[in-house]
């Protein structure tokens, strides 16, 4: 039952904020129910490690470890966002760029998208999957687009409709998929659930599976960020409101990203590891070299943050090339800590374009002398970004690259290590300029203890996963096996 | 195997590919939009007589949905939206006209090429069929690129979900009907969110051409 209440939580949550006009306590509810994920889910982990994978709803839903741990991404980062979305309306209500009405929508919708992330991951069937994947497009879609601006207007356009047509190609590989399983001999399970076709994933068509597997690179690729269907990604995370951008750019892409793990166990059974392997390796260096050569020359804070997920995406992307154990946990445990310091960024990165009226780099400096904490945290988070001990991002970094070394993959590391050098250059330079710099007004201004607190907590934690040498390493380790034979 | 079910499945499914191509040639958003209904009507045929034939309620049931979602709200939403507009045209293609049915000749070709590496499987009446599905689909992606109306680009995207559907049909019979309900509810909501950006976007974006989109770039 316990699927069953992780996607109740938010699903009566969106009829809470349906039912009732805006208020600040709608905002707290859904921060309280957003908490309630993350409790089902660390649940969820205990028993799917200790024991087996739990299923509900004749089957319908289903959870192993790895979909245990996404619920846990999920809840952590739906936690940090809601916790923000109070003081977010409020600051929108007061600047008069939003109404209650639009704030009551704005509610809604966050929750219709945490649920349908959640489906996504508990679905059983692979369609089911796919289906909660596209739903979560149309509900960021008008999240987006919430300022109501020209500009969110066209991210908006832009998000969907490419997001639309990259994702059917992905509809097309799962069919592909269920063609080549209805067709296997003694086969006759008619269900598209996920171990049903991976328990006779040996027997597959592999002319078949090859179509297929291409097609669900690009299309959930689409999704996930990856080069070369990425051009939405920078406008409609620039867009959105932070807690959205927080949301979207932490975990939707990584579900995207999860539902290419559960497929790649299926083509690597039935077309072996190489033709899976050079797929991400082509996917994942042309993210990494695009992001590095465009995080360069970028003017906004919102898109340099963009810019870095479609880095992280590539570097899940070339984990996912080695396709070891120890590379999907060390994957894992990159979502899970690239997760969280891109929501502290962006939700940082929200407080400081209405501190100070722009996301414009050239136009924000001395940000340390004057407003000491939130720049401050903004400083820490960059620094747990680019990969800086003790955070997890540097652990997951180098436990990927020596997967990779392990399967031969060397030069593909040489080529990541470069490019990491470059953004490590680049997004320093950002830095510089808006921490240091010369102070544009004198004094300092203290920041609000309900936006330290909760971002300095979640930077802490990012730290000690990386400190405490995985405390989640019977779970990760659980999690890879579920997706790794 | 009965040949008037051989023959209906090609005539319809035919009819699929006609229409998209149809849809290239012709410049009036209005007609362009009734072009897609007949799409969606001979789409539903498809599963139609693909249910008679295996006695599948599970299609029968589909075809139901997908007469009522592609074949008729659907096209009314873009209706409305060409309303808005009324003598609306595709003027300057990035493609022309002529130049386009070439294209689609091109990518006809194409498809019974990739096409013939999936049938191979399961040799059957309905999965000869599967390339003219995978035709209409290429021709939907070609749609999307060429043609620079917001209208042009939805229809685009609907040629291009026709187009799966019907290689869903015929290959494997339709998808779970779980799923084939999700898919289908996903599709009209995509076009209810796009007619609703449309309705309000900004007059600078709302009738023209989607190169004007210059707002954000780096």
């Amino acid at each position: 039952m316990l699927c069953l209440y992780v996607l109740l939580a938010p699903a009566l949550m969106a009829v809470i904020a349906a039912l009732f006009p805006w208020r600040a306590w709608i905002g707290w509810t859904s921060a309280g129910s957003s908490a309630l994920v993350l409790g089902l889910g660390v649940a969820l982990c205990v028993h799917t490690t200790l024991h087996s994978p739990v299923t509900t709803l004749h089957g319908a839903l289903r959870a192993d470890a790895l979909s245990a741990f996404m619920v846990v991404v999920i809840g952590a980062i739906a936690l940090l966002a809601t916790l923000f979305t109070p003081r977010t309306m409020r600051q929108e209500i007061e600047d008069g760029s939003t109404d209650a009405r639009r704030a009551r929508h704005y509610v809604i919708l966050m929750q219709v998208f945490i649920t349908c992330m959640l489906l996504a991951i508990l679905a059983a069937n692979l369609g089911v999957m796919w289906v909660s994947i596209e739903a979560t497009t149309i509900a960021t879609t008008f999240l987006v687009g919430h300022r109501r601006t020209d500009e969110a207007f066209e991210a908006s356009w832009k998000y969907i409709i490419l997001c639309s047509i990259g994702i059917a190609l992905a509809f097309l590989g799962t069919v592909l998929v269920y063609y080549a399983d209805l067709h296997v001999g003694t086969h006759h399970s008619t269900s598209l659930d996920w171990t049903s076709v991976l328990a006779v994933a040996h027997h597959l068509n592999p002319d078949v599976m090859r179509l297929a597997f291409a097609l669900l690179v690009l299309g959930y690729g689409t999704k996930v960020g990856l080069v070369p269907m990425h051009s939405w990604l920078p406008d409609a995370h620039s867009q959105a409101p932070a807690p959205i951008s927080a949301l979207m750019s932490g975990v939707l892409l990584t579900v995207a990203f999860y539902a290419l793990l559960r497929f790649r166990a299926i083509a690597a059974m039935a077309l072996g590891p190489n033709f899976p392997r050079t797929l991400f390796l082509v996917v994942g260096l042309a993210s990494l070299v695009l992001a590095s050569a465009l995080l360069i020359a970028q003017r906004d804070l919102k898109r340099m943050l963009a810019y870095s997920s479609i880095e992280h995406m590539g570097l899940l992307a070339l984990g996912a090339a080695a396709g070891t154990p120890l590379a999907i946990a060390a994957v894992l445990l990159h979502i899970l800590g690239h997760g969280i310091t891109k929501s502290v960024l962006f939700l940082s990165s929200g407080e400081i374009a209405h501190a100070e009226g722009t996301t414009e780099i050239a136009k924000i400096t001395g940000l340390l002398a004057r407003r000491p904490v939130l720049g401050g945290i903004f400083g820490v988070g960059l620094l747990a970004l680019v990969g800086f001990p003790p955070f997890s991002i540097f652990v997951s970094e180098l436990s990927m690259a020596r997967a990779e070394v392990d399967v031969g993959l060397w030069w593909a590391v040489a080529i990541s290590l470069v490019c990491l050098g470059v953004i490590f250059g680049a997004i320093g330079m950002h830095a510089r300029q808006m921490l240091l710099g010369e102070p544009s007004t004198a004094g300092t201004v203290a920041t609000a203890r309900s936006v330290a607190v909760p971002l300095v907590s979640a930077l802490v934690v990012v730290a000690l996963l990386g400190v405490l040498a995985w405390p989640l390493q019977s779970l990760l380790h659980s999690a890879a096996n579920a997706v790794v034979r | 195997m009965s040949t008037t079910y051989v023959g209906a499945l090609e005539l319809f499914s035919g009819a699929v590919l006609v229409s998209a191509v149809m849809t290239l040639w012709l410049r009036q958003v209005r007609s362009i939009v009734a072009m897609l209904r007949l799409q969606g009507i001979a789409l539903a045929a498809v599963a139609l007589v693909l249910a008679i034939h295996q006695h599948d309620n599970g299609l029968l049931i589909t075809a139901l949905l997908v007469l009522a979602v592609k074949g008729a709200v659907v096209p009314s939403l873009l209706g409305r939206v060409a309303d808005l507009d009324a003598d609306s045209r595709e003027s300057s293609p990035l493609v022309n006209v002529s130049a386009s049915l070439v294209f689609a000749a091109i990518l006809i070709v194409l498809s019974y090429v990739v096409g013939s590496r999936i049938i191979f499987l399961a040799p059957s009446a309905a999965t000869r069929l599967t390339p003219i599905g995978i035709a209409t689909v290429l021709v939907g992606y070609f749609m999307l690129v060429t043609r620079r109306k917001v209208v042009s680009k939805i229809v685009g995207l609907i040629l291009v979900d026709n187009g799966i559907a019907l290689v869903t049909f015929l290959l494997t019979a339709g998808v779970p009907l779980i799923v084939e309900l999700g898919s289908s509810l996903d599709v009209l909501l995509v076009v209810v969110v796009l007619q609703f950006l449309i309705l309000n976007m900004g007059r600078r974006l709302r009738m023209n051409e989607i190169a004007d989109m210059k707002e954000l770039h780096d």
